[in-house]
């Protein structure tokens, strides 16, 4: 299945524990946009988003279970498949 | 542990292993009952599934996780509310105005959280798939906890402001929130899939961001930290019942070529229904929020044109087209909340929320964000209205307005091509003529007018005299039938209703914040002329 460009996205509340999640996804996902509002930072990327369990654990200092992300979640938009290591948000086809 | 010594302990089950145990492995066959007589209206709208073991659930949430972090986000969310509550948070939002949009989100939002509550109840045990079956029990139990958490959030406001203090019985009665509410009652009278369709695709993952995202963004640019704790919370679960929406739709689309057709009809309708429905959002958003993060001409742009198309490009693959009318929404992005603004000013008396003209401020924001628009048509309108007002003639529409048969809305919308013209479309159904807002809504009534023939039109009951309360009697000499209808609705006239400038909610304001009601026009009270 080719790899489509429109944007997925994933909000999350502005607060402390979304530090490291955001430079998390920063990091590992270059093509992504970082966009600021009041109370919430919006991340989109077009195609497709990895948030990795490992990138976080290392900005965190802790281990992480990537579920704990529903507490400070907000929103997003793409197909989601999840598993302990990685969340993926993506659009499969052109 | 002796003669257990050298067992190996179990080896730790991955995310998908436990999750499948303990969604599939909670399911059983039917010994005793047939599976037909279990699960009752799975096949009556023609549905076809052949294996429900192809569903897939994106989320690994299994019901010990969602406790341990739906607990979680409760205890956040009433930390925040607590501290709110204790920092008199209610005073410190921009300008009384704000609380009015309180008004229309407890009046006529929280009782759609709760209808959502009742129709996920019904597809959790509708249902015969075990995964999509546990995930429509854990939304019955989200959408329960949006209607409490926003109860309990705004309860707070209503210990200092009026209209809010009855709002179960404003929504059963209200003339214009039988919006919402028909808009959930038709979509659960129809069938299991047709329901989520409505309700997880349609409205969840098309439309709801546009009301907790950047709406709810635009509380906290307002200083509303209670507000937008509840709004994230909720939209937290909300990105659970998008992703069942999509997983819904596709699971349909790749069990039966023959459920193409009819998944299509469901978007084209509900889209359009759940369009219709936001126009109250973009009402709030463009003139509610004192301070203005977005118009709904941009978050229209954002949330549905981007990222609704990516979606729909996805689904191009099975056949599925983006909603019919969709083209018509992004012409109306222009004009809707604008005209919708005009409607409520003409018929402010009889609404449970007071209404304002939008301050020069506002109106240049306003010819800044809708250039196409707003200074041909709707300035000159407010600039004459606001002459009136000064002359102390102010404007008023004494009737009640004419509604859509399907969406409820008066017919207020102007033609796709022409933002001077009303929409006017009529049609016939066994003798009887049928009005409605819009092309959209003519099409769903065409297509099922048996159902929405029923409808229970409000201003229809009113004018025949179904809307008064008990004992009262309209062959009096002195019977005011409006007055008779509003106090049925529980709308106090010159308390709910009615003029900003006038009303005691911005009197109040006032006198215990020492500021305007109005941060863009001044002081109308002595309480702040003394103090500034
Ligand atoms: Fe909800
Ligand atoms: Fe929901
Ligand atoms: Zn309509």
């Amino acid at each position: 299945m080719s790899r489509s460009a429109q944007p997925v996205f994933i909000a999350l509340q502005a607060n402390n524990d979304t530090l490291a999640i955001i430079d998390a996804i920063h990091e590992d996902n270059p093509n992504a946009q970082v966009n600021e509002y009041p109370a919430m930072v919006k991340i989109d990327c077009p195609g497709r988003l990895v948030i990795r369990r490992e990138s976080i654990e290392e900005r965190m200092g802790r281990s992480f279970d990537l579920r704990e992300m529903q507490i400070n979640l907000i929103s997003l938009a793409g197909e989601v498949d999840e598993s302990e290591d990685e969340f993926i948000l993506e659009w499969k086809t052109a | 542990m002796a003669a257990d010594g050298d067992r190996k302990p179990a080896k730790k089950l991955n995310l998908k292993e436990n999750y499948a145990l303990l969604t599939r492995g909670l399911g059983w066959e039917p010994s005793y009952q047939k599976k037909e007589d279990i699960f009752r209206t799975v096949d009556f709208e023609g549905v076809k599934i052949h294996d429900w073991d192809k569903w897939e659930d994106p989320f690994r949430l299994t019901m010990d996780a969602y406790w341990k972090y739906q607990g979680e986000k409760e205890r956040k969310l009433y930390a925040i509310i607590d501290a709110f509550q204790q920092n008199n948070g209610q005073f410190n939002v921009t300008d009384v105005r704000y609380v009015q949009a309180l008004k229309v989100f407890l009046n006529g939002i929280v009782g759609l959280e709760y209808a959502s509550h009742r129709g996920f109840n019904i597809l959790g045990r509708e249902l015969p798939g075990v995964g999509p079956r546990i995930a429509a029990q854990m939304q019955a139990i989200d959408e329960l906890r949006h209607a409490t958490t926003q109860i309990h959030a705004i309860s707070h406001y209503n210990r200092y402001f009026e209209g809010m203090a009855e709002f179960p019985h404003q929504f059963d009665r209200v003339w214009y929130l039988s919006i919402p509410k028909s808009f959930f009652e038709d979509a659960v009278a129809s069938g299991p899939f047709e329901f989520i369709v409505a309700i997880s695709f349609a409205f969840e993952y098309v439309l709801t961001n546009l009301a907790f995202m950047p709406w709810m963004s635009g509380a906290a640019f307002n200083g509303d930290m209670s507000t937008v704790s509840f709004g994230f919370s909720a939209q937290s679960d909300e990105a659970r019942h998008m992703t069942l929406g999509i997983e819904v739709i596709k699971f349909l689309l790749e069990q039966d070529p023959a459920n193409v057709p009819l998944v299509q009809k469901w978007i084209d309708k509900w889209f359009w229904r759940g369009y219709r429905l936001l126009a109250l959002l973009a009402t709030m958003m463009d003139y509610m929020l004192p301070k203005r993060v977005m118009s709904w001409s941009e978050a229209w742009t954002i949330y549905y044109e981007e990222n609704g198309g990516a979606l729909f490009s996805d689904l191009a693959r099975y056949g599925i087209k983006p909603p019919k009318y969709a083209d018509v929404t992004v012409k109306e992005k222009h004009r809707v909340s604008h005209e919708m603004w005009s409607v409520f000013y003409t018929v402010r008396d009889a609404l449970g929320f007071p209404i304002w003209l939008p301050s020069k401020e506002e109106m240049d924001w306003f010819s800044e964000k809708y250039p196409e628009t707003f200074d041909r048509y709707y300035r000159p309108r407010f600039e004459y209205w606001r002459e009136l007002e000064d002359k102390g003639t102010p404007f008023r529409s004494s009737t009640l307005p004419k509604l859509c048969q399907v969406c409820q809305w008066p017919c207020l919308y102007t033609e796709p091509d022409d933002a001077s013209e009303f929409v006017h479309r009529q049609g016939e159904y066994q003798g009887e003529i049928f009005h409605f807002c819009s092309d959209g809504c003519s099409d769903i009534f065409h297509d099922e007018p048996e159902k929405y023939v029923h409808a229970w039109m409000p201003v229809h009951q009113i004018y025949q005299g179904n809307c008064f309360k008990e004992g009262v009697d309209p062959s009096a000499a002195d019977f005011n039938p409006m007055a008779a209808a509003l106090d049925y609705m529980g709308i106090k006239p010159g308390v709910d209703g009615g003029s900003m400038r006038d009303h005691v909610d911005a009197q109040r304001w006032e006198s215990w914040t020492a500021r305007p009601a109005n941060m863009h026009e001044g002081a109308i009270t002595d309480a702040v002329r003394k103090t500034t």
